[in-house]
């Protein structure tokens, strides 16, 4: 008996069980609502269903989230993911388009070249305002948040681009082993930015900076250099997304591509259990969180909520996620229920807040 | 600023009297104190504010607004919303403050433009609404709206689905992709179908949602009620983008747009026509955005303090796949 209180204890002690546990219950509903929800076929040679479908629109989320994570995690944010996807898309589109063979290999790979360098100039642009001249992260990436919708339109003028071009699409819609190219990119992602912070120390003196800049300084670390790079990553990884995002519907929308995906990713990285206010951060936790988002927004359209009231489901639901990830707002919720309030929901709290 | 208005003094005396004899007491009250070039040259000057650049339409719309404005010399303060209303309401404001002869714009939502539109009201400048209307109760804070017939687009797009299915005798599947929550064009769109398709009981809209007008945005919900429900006979989607967005989702389940999915859109853009004519799309009823002369042509009327009429409607067809393939050579947009 002990025995199990303690495992289940245990188990929701984990700073991944609740995110996973609402995860769980969105699909169960799904299920409820339509049995069919979670069925997957094999279709054309690679799997067709709704989960997939799930997968696939949020590989671009989980990117766009990653980079946040890192960014946030250094005690800063990153407002101009979205345009920054805007941008990178109708480069790589525009280009393809003046291109009379845009099936071809070289010029898809050109394309990307093309704004994958333009992601790295503007990522260095939002590192230096932060790092280098010190302004505030969230106003640093607001001029570009703003100017770069506007670059962004710039270079398509103003028109949606349509391309016709199978190596480009299968970036958003391609199948490898039967799993859509997207997620697969994305989870390559991830694990690259895991193993380069979780198998080196750089994952340590990133929350070492984000705790405290000016003590990682003294302490021999290049606190700046640390903050720069973290602004080049979210970039490019908003960047790669916002190929996915274009390549999904093969045509760059320079207005509507990756319109409040800064707001959905940086949600993503609070629901994963990364403090806002830098130090630890939980790269499973965020994709997770991306995860529930995407699955969120599915739900809308596979119950046919109607769109005047989905959204106020889904900020009920963002709500509620929120609060149960909250070990504060857990433990005074157990204590109204039992008279003996248990013990280890008072414990509970210190523990996860304790900051890096 | 300071400057510019003492060097500018003589000038500003002569535009007080032109904007007296032009545009009458009213505009003169609303130029006199201020330096700005609002009736400076006698041109008369004219604060748009788009919605946005959301689709291959709202271009041409804008398109069409600043070539009539630069071709009627009219001087176009020109402001895209990036569908905000927020940003809408500042544009306005700005105009007001600019002291512009008229203000037009392109509501991105129907409702909550009350005080903005008393504040233009009360410095005497007159506002047109393009494209978009506004749902307040008090008419006279506009003097006319230039634009479509939504409903009459929708319900054409019925009428068109009625005739086809005439001889259906068991139900109808119709799924239906909305505008932007809100928004005129899905309000009404969504109204005037539904108004013409309840003629034969068998037609039968099995589930609706807003796709945002964006392909994407059509694409993803598509995918979602290709899953749900497994007889889809007619996809009716307000706007082609979605249409378009939602041809990738049908082809991926395996379905042949056009043939086993009937799909009917709104607005004639060009991927759209060129899906008509490819036959992927099977009717398109028109909501041309080339407004831009009888907009001019209204901004000059209502600025000299003629009467204009409340509802003007810009004149507009229906394609069929046959019609596409010979309109699409000479389609400006």
């Amino acid at each position: 008996m002990n025995d199990t209180v303690g495992r289940y204890r245990a188990m929701t002690a984990h700073r991944l069980f609740w995110p996973a546990a609402v995860l769980v219950v969105m699909l169960a509903a799904n299920t409820v609502y339509r049995p069919g929800f979670l069925s997957v076929e094999l279709k054309d040679g690679h799997l067709y269903g709704t989960p997939i479908d799930i997968l696939r629109l949020s590989a671009p989320l989980i990117l766009v989230a990653l980079g946040m994570t890192v960014v946030i995690s250094t005690g800063g944010i990153d407002l101009s993911v979205g345009s920054m996807c805007a941008i990178s898309g109708a480069i790589a589109c525009m280009y393809i388009s003046q291109q009379p063979d845009q099936n071809s290999l070289p010029v898809v790979l050109t394309a990307l070249a093309m704004a994958l360098g333009v992601a790295l100039v503007l990522g260095a642009w939002n590192g230096v305002l932060v790092a280098v001249i010190g302004i505030q992260p969230i106003i640093a990436t607001l001029i570009l948040m703003v100017a770069g919708r506007g670059l962004a339109q710039l270079i398509t003028e103003g028109q949606i681009i349509t391309i016709n071009s199978e190596p480009y699409r299968a970036i958003g819609l391609g199948h490898v082993l039967t799993l859509p190219l997207a997620i697969l990119i994305a989870l390559a992602a991830a694990l690259l930015v895991g193993a380069f912070t979780r198998r080196t120390a750089l994952g340590m003196i990133i929350e070492s900076v984000g705790g405290n800049a000016e003590a990682s300084r003294l302490a021999g670390i290049r606190s700046g250099r640390v903050i720069f790079l973290a602004y080049v990553l979210s970039a490019v990884c908003a960047a790669v997304a916002g190929f996915m995002m274009t390549a999904n519907v093969s045509s760059a929308d320079g207005n509507a591509a990756g319109l409040w995906v800064e707001l959905d990713a940086i949600l993503a990285v609070v629901i994963g259990g990364t403090s806002l206010a830098g130090g630890r951060f939980f790269l499973s936790g965020t994709i997770l969180g991306a995860l529930i988002i995407q699955t969120l927004t599915t739900t809308v359209y596979a119950m046919n909520i109607s769109p005047q009231t989905s959204l106020l489901f889904k900020a009920v639901v963002v709500i509620a996620v929120c609060l149960i990830q909250a070990p504060a707002f857990r433990a005074r919720f157990a204590r109204r229920r039992s008279s003996a309030p248990p013990p280890s929901a008072v414990t509970d709290s210190p523990k996860e807040q304790v900051p890096a | 600023m300071r400057k510019m208005r003492t060097q500018s003094a003589p000038w500003r005396a002569v535009a007080v009297l032109a904007s007296v004899l032009l545009v009458g007491g009213v505009a003169a009250c609303g130029n006199s104190d201020t330096g700005g070039g609002a009736a400076d040259d006698g041109k008369i000057t004219l604060g748009f504010s788009q919605v946005g650049a959301e689709s291959g339409w709202r271009t041409a719309n804008t398109t069409s607004i600043k070539e009539a404005a630069a071709a009627a010399g009219v001087e176009l303060k020109f402001d895209d919303a990036q569908q905000k209303q927020e940003n809408q309401i500042k544009a306005i404001r700005n105009y007001i403050q600019q002291k512009v002869d008229v203000i037009a714009f392109s509501p991105v939502v129907e409702s909550g433009w009350d005080t903005v539109l008393k504040e233009a009201k009360d410095a005497g400048i007159p506002v047109i609404l393009t494209d978009r209307s506004v749902d307040s109760a008090d008419k006279s804070l506009y003097k006319t709206f230039l634009g479509s017939d939504f409903i009459k687009e929708g319900r054409l797009a019925g009428e068109w689905l009625v005739e086809q299915k005439k001889t259906a005798s068991g139900p109808v599947n119709i799924v239906e992709l909305q505008g932007s929550a809100g928004a005129a064009p899905a309000n009404d769109r969504k109204k005037g179908f539904a108004e013409a398709i309840a003629a034969n009981p068998n037609l039968k809209i099995i589930a609706s949602q807003t796709g945002e007008f964006t392909r994407a945005g059509g694409k993803a919900v598509m995918e979602q009620f290709l899953k749900a429900n497994p007889k889809i006979d007619v996809l009716f989607a307000h706007n082609d983008d979605m249409g378009l967005g939602a041809l990738e989702a049908i082809t991926a389940a395996g379905k042949v747009p056009g043939k086993d999915i009937t799909i009917i859109t709104v607005d004639a853009v060009k991927d759209g026509m060129q899906a008509l004519a490819d036959g992927k799309f099977n009717f398109i009823a028109e909501c041309s955005p080339l407004l831009g002369p009888q907009l001019m042509d209204l901004a000059k009327k209502v600025s000299a303090g003629e009467e204009v009429p409340a509802r003007i409607e810009t004149e507009e067809t229906t394609f069929t796949q046959e019609q596409a393939k010979e309109a699409l050579p000479n389609r400006k947009y």
